[in-house]
């Protein structure tokens, strides 16, 4: 079962994001409005812990399942594309209040509506890929 | 019990987020939630009308086990972890949020003003639907959402993440602040 861990690993995210609140619509409100640190101390301690684990790796103290070094994937420069299409994503995080790892997993804390919003999502991401040429980016 | 049934403070969440990252980064993946949305699109056939969807998505399996594990984890969390304390909002939040008609603030992880299906009005049903349209057009467009960019690009120092980002929080500022307040 190769897949199984990585089933583990969804349920564990799944339970963290449940239990940190950040699949709350309210938190994700609060956060915009500069009204609570609490989603900044999750996503800024992420963020910290994470850092310290890819410095780490990179000093090649920690190597992959396979023992070879941890890859983390280079983003592709541009300015357009990240700017204007993580400006669109903004819209939709603060509108509904969940970013595509939450919407999966609301949906299993009995929000049935979500099975809507990601319908919708996938028709936004078909349309970019209907545009993507079109676009700048 | 007690410690765990209550909500858990951001300084124990948001190093356990990271431990997903480094899981999926030590066997040999990376966390990206948005691109499932792309392999699905694929395995609905839409390579068929851009070739942005033809790729083997069959490689994309174990991220699809991710998507469903996040679902169990949702639900474990709820019914097995919890208690019904309401998340302990800023005052501030609450009273706002009344005036602009959500009443209890809070309460349920996301308003029912909004997501119950069985008081769905055609506001609500359009601002879902536009909320997910905007969601996987924006995220794909960007390269990645919360997980790709925040948690690991920010996290592995890439400027690409970092215009994102921001990205991210002038379309949620506007969102918040000036859009929603027109809206309800």
């Amino acid at each position: 079962m190769k897949f199984f861990k990585f089933l583990l690993v969804g349920i564990f995210f799944g339970i963290v994001l449940v239990k940190s609140e950040a699949v709350s619509w309210y938190r994700i409100y609060e956060m915009f409005r500069f009204q609570s640190f609490h989603m900044y101390g999750i996503i800024g301690t992420a963020i910290a812990t994470g850092i310290l684990f890819i410095q780490i790796s990179k000093k090649g103290y920690i190597k992959s399942i396979k023992g070879k070094d941890i890859i983390v994937p280079k983003k592709d420069n541009g300015l357009i594309r990240y700017i204007v299409g993580g400006t669109i994503f903004g819209f939709g995080w603060a509108l509904i209040g969940a970013c595509p790892g939450p919407m999966y997993i609301l949906l299993g804390t009995g929000v049935f509506s979500m099975l809507i919003v990601i319908a919708a999502a996938l028709l936004g991401t078909f349309i970019y890929g209907i545009l993507k040429d079109k676009l700048p980016h | 019990m007690e410690y765990i049934l209550n909500p858990w403070p951001w300084y124990i969440t948001g190093p356990l987020i990271a431990l997903v990252m480094a899981l999926l980064l030590y066997f040999g993946k990376t966390f990206g939630m948005s691109s499932n949305l792309k392999t699905l699109c694929t395995i609905g056939g839409a390579g068929k009308f851009s070739d942005f969807f033809k790729f083997k998505w069959k490689d994309q399996i174990w991220n699809l086990m991710v998507v469903l594990g996040a679902i169990i984890g949702g639900f474990i969390a709820t019914q097995y972890l919890s208690n019904d304390v309401a998340t302990d909002l800023n005052p501030e939040t609450i009273s706002e949020l009344q005036q602009m008609g959500f009443k209890n603030a809070g309460a349920t992880l996301v308003p029912n003003e909004i997501f119950s299906l069985e008081t769905l009005t055609s506001k609500s049903l359009l601002l879902l639907i536009i909320g997910g349209l905007l969601v996987g057009f924006g995220t794909r467009y960007a390269g990645g959402c919360t997980s790709g960019h925040a948690i690991t690009g920010l996290s592995s120092l890439q400027k690409p993440s970092l215009i994102a980002v921001i990205g991210f929080f002038i379309g949620g500022l506007i969102m918040t602040n000036l859009l929603l307040p027109l809206i309800f």
